[in-house]
């Protein structure tokens, strides 16, 4: 029952093609994102000044990111002061022993979780349950995902895959192992299935002793930590046991408490369209004895595990402005086709598609596949509340697959050999180059593709016939674009005539 | 090495492309934004007007009183919930529930969660409203308590003195705001959008939220 993991998915080619052909899968994802597209284009135009929300959330984050070392020091300096201690991760594995640790050290075995995307990069429950400790999800989504022994596939709502049909079935037949079983009769009405949810949790929460949680904003500034949900099993898990373990990666810091008013504005109405969450929890270390609220222990662990890598990276640095709204999944015409799943990690869609190639680098088939999972439409970066520019880090990550090149992986400079199976690209590329170098072959190739153009084959042979499977081959002009130029003017490029073109 | 060291070295290394004497503060930010979305000079009514409209319009129940009709108003929303015992912060004026019939429970520290699972309503202030979000926010004042008693019970019946608890948007609501103090941020009852990323009411926080406009 420890829930899958991403591990030996195929390349993101096949994985999309068997997904694709899921008929209920597609219905259920393109009436969910469906659903949440208009919505956030009415709740993002009721500010006028979206534009200039964007821009300082953007310009927040990166000036954060380009002095990460300053401010993940004052907001150690922060929380220590205010009674909580601090943690530092490298990688995953380092996470879970730390949490691991700490959890036994409380001599509990089981912890409530609220719904956390670092937590899930990391594999926490696995590792938890190696150990003998059982961790509870208690997000709606992620309690559906661990009662199916299913995975993920959105961020916002890990079961956008589910329907609400499939979601009863999944309460009514697993629930009981897990601890209180379905409500008898339990309908597909989501108001009921919303009710099952509540019944079956409420008992964990209220023995629950260990907290775990991940956090959307770290304030440097004043050491405040800000976890944004809907359904209150935040609240839940962030109030009422003795101790809270919170696992959030090191870009999640905002220098200042004033940040915040940009990214409460940003944040839910591009992620649920609403014009603020039902529920937002900010917590400054712990509180004294007299007046105890919440945990008397906060323990905040820092996590890189790639992060550093992708802050080397000049270009693919910007994909850790994300704020985890998931705006860019549902506009996504290939994410809405494929799923979450055929993406292969905690983070799928097109921010998924730029950030898991640098967190894990580009080594394995499924991490070398993903900058392809796009039509580069650009629809991406319309909407995302931070001004990600993902189409230009996917076309930097392709060059970084074909070419290879210099890279830092889990912390140190290393160059990468081009991936294999590009070899074709490559050579075109190679080709392409010299030939925009060296004007007259170029021009003498042209002529000679004008002069051959009956010849072509409909389909190419060898390593292009992939290519032309899908596409028809652009037919070639009977005269190219360069000789109709010279034709139609002066050689000294004056306008012949009224008919000269513009 | 620690894993602080290494992070922090990590970190370090990635950004050789940062000058060495650029500063945090060298980075521009536009602030070009609005404060609030509100026309300036927009009267106090008419920001409370819009807080009852947002706060309805995510299916909180929006009643409006003054300082004679709270006491009735209490008594008769805990007496329509069925509600026989309230949850009581220490600092709550007396007088807000001297009408009302519910059985006063305490928020002590000593109370586990169990205890508060017992107990129908609770009944609080709030430190902040804001208008434009429909949002309300508690910051364990006396008047609001610890966090988990407006988080238990199913039903919560929150005081908003107006105009003067009331501000137009987020950036405002935030300069009232004491960081160190545990805050709450609350709009409309407890909702999801798990399913089918549609929104329904009613998971685990309180299901039925009140909201009082009290006029002083």
């Amino acid at each position: 029952m420890s829930g899958r993991v991403h591990l030996g998915m195929p390349a993101f080619p096949e994985a999309a093609a068997s997904a694709t052909r899921n008929a209920r899968l597609r219905g259920n994802l393109s009436h969910a994102t469906g659903t949440i597209r208009a919505k956030r284009a009415q709740a993002v135009a009721e500010l006028s000044d979206w534009d200039a929300l964007r821009a300082a959330g953007a310009a927040v984050k990166d000036r954060t990111l380009r002095h990460l070392d300053h401010y993940l020091e004052r907001l150690e300096e922060a929380v220590t002061a205010a009674g909580g201690t601090v943690h530092w991760a490298a990688d995953a594995a380092e996470a879970n022993r730390i949490v691991t640790d700490l959890v036994r050290a409380t001599g509990e075995t089981e912890v409530v979780k609220v719904k956390s995307m670092a937590t899930q990069e990391i594999d926490l429950n696995a590792a938890l349950e190696r150990a003998g400790i059982r961790a509870y999800e208690t997000d709606l989504a992620e309690l559906i995902v661990q009662l199916g022994d299913d995975l993920p596939s959105h961020i916002l709502v890990p079961a956008i895959h589910r329907n609400r049909g499939e979601i009863r079935d999944i309460f009514r037949e697993e629930m009981g192992r897990w601890g209180r079983p379905a409500p008898k009769g339990l309908t597909d009405d989501p108001a009921e299935l919303a009710e099952a949810a509540r019944l079956h949790l409420r008992e964990k929460f209220l023995r629950a002793k260990v907290g775990v949680s991940g956090a959307n904003f770290m304030v440097a500034e004043t050491g405040t930590l800000v976890v944004v949900e809907s359904e209150g099993n935040g609240r839940m898990c962030l109030t009422l046991p003795e101790t809270l373990i919170s696992v959030v990666g090191i870009e999640k810091v905002v220098p200042t408490w004033q940040d915040l008013e940009i990214f409460l504005q940003l944040l839910p109405r591009s992620s649920t369209a609403e014009r603020m969450n039902p529920y937002t929890s900010m917590w400054t270390g712990t509180t004294d004895s007299e007046t105890a609220d919440g945990p008397r222990v906060f323990h905040l662990v820092l996590l890189d595990n790639g992060r550093t890598d992708a802050l080397a990276d000049t270009v693919g640095r910007q994909a850790l402005r994300c704020i985890r709204c998931s705006a860019c999944l549902n506009v996504c015409p290939v994410y809405e086709r494929a799923g979450g799943h055929a993406y292969g990690s905690a983070y799928p869609g097109p921010i998924g598609a730029i950030l898991t190639p640098q967190l894990r680098g580009t080594a394995s088939e499924l991490d070398a596949s993903l900058p392809y999972a796009s039509s580069l439409c650009g629809a991406c970066y319309e909407v995302c509340p931070v001004a990600i520019d993902i189409p230009q880090v996917l076309v930097h990550l392709r060059e970084r697959v074909v070419e290879g090149g210099e890279v830092t992986v889990r912390g140190q400079r290393t160059t990468i050999r081009p991936a294999r199976g590009h070899a074709a690209e490559r050579a075109a590329m190679r080709a392409a180059r010299w030939a925009f170098d060296h004007p007259r072959a170029l021009l003498a190739g042209q002529r000679l593709a004008s002069r051959t153009r009956r010849l072509h084959p409909r389909r190419l042979p060898g390593p292009g016939r992939a290519w032309t499977a899908t596409r028809d081959l652009p037919t070639v002009p009977a005269e190219s674009f360069r000789d109709w130029w010279r034709r139609t003017r002066n050689v000294r490029g004056e306008a012949r005539g009224e008919g000269g073109g513009r | 090495m620690s894993g602080r060291d290494v992070v922090l070295a990590r970190i370090r290394r990635a950004l050789t492309d940062v000058p060495r004497s650029e500063a945090p503060d060298d980075v521009p930010v536009p602030r070009s934004y609005e404060r609030a979305h509100v026309p300036d000079g927009e009267t106090s009514d008419a920001l409370v007007d819009l807080l009852a409209e947002n706060l309805a319009d995510y299916r909180a129940l929006v009643h409006r009183t003054d300082a004679d009709g709270l006491p009735t108003l209490l008594r008769r929303l805990l007496l329509e919930h069925g509600s026989e015992t309230v949850l009581v912060p220490p600092g709550l004026p007396t007088w807000w529930l001297e009408s009302a019939d519910a059985t006063r429970v305490h928020d002590r520290a000593a109370s586990t969660p169990a205890e508060l699972d017992a107990v129908d309503s609770v009944v609080t202030g709030c430190a902040v409203a804001i208008a434009e979000t429909g949002t309300i926010v508690l910051d364990g004042g006396p008047d609001q308590g610890r966090r988990r008693i407006t988080l238990i019970p199913d039903h919560h019946v929150c005081v908003v003195r107006v105009p003067d608890q009331v501000v137009a948007s987020v950036p405002r609501a935030l300069e009232r705001l004491d960081p160190t103090r545990p805050l709450t941020w609350i709009s409309g009852p407890s909702a999801t959008s798990d399913i089918e990323l549609d929104r329904v009411e009613g998971v685990h926080g309180p299901r039925t939220l009140e909201v009082v406009l009290l006029t002083e």
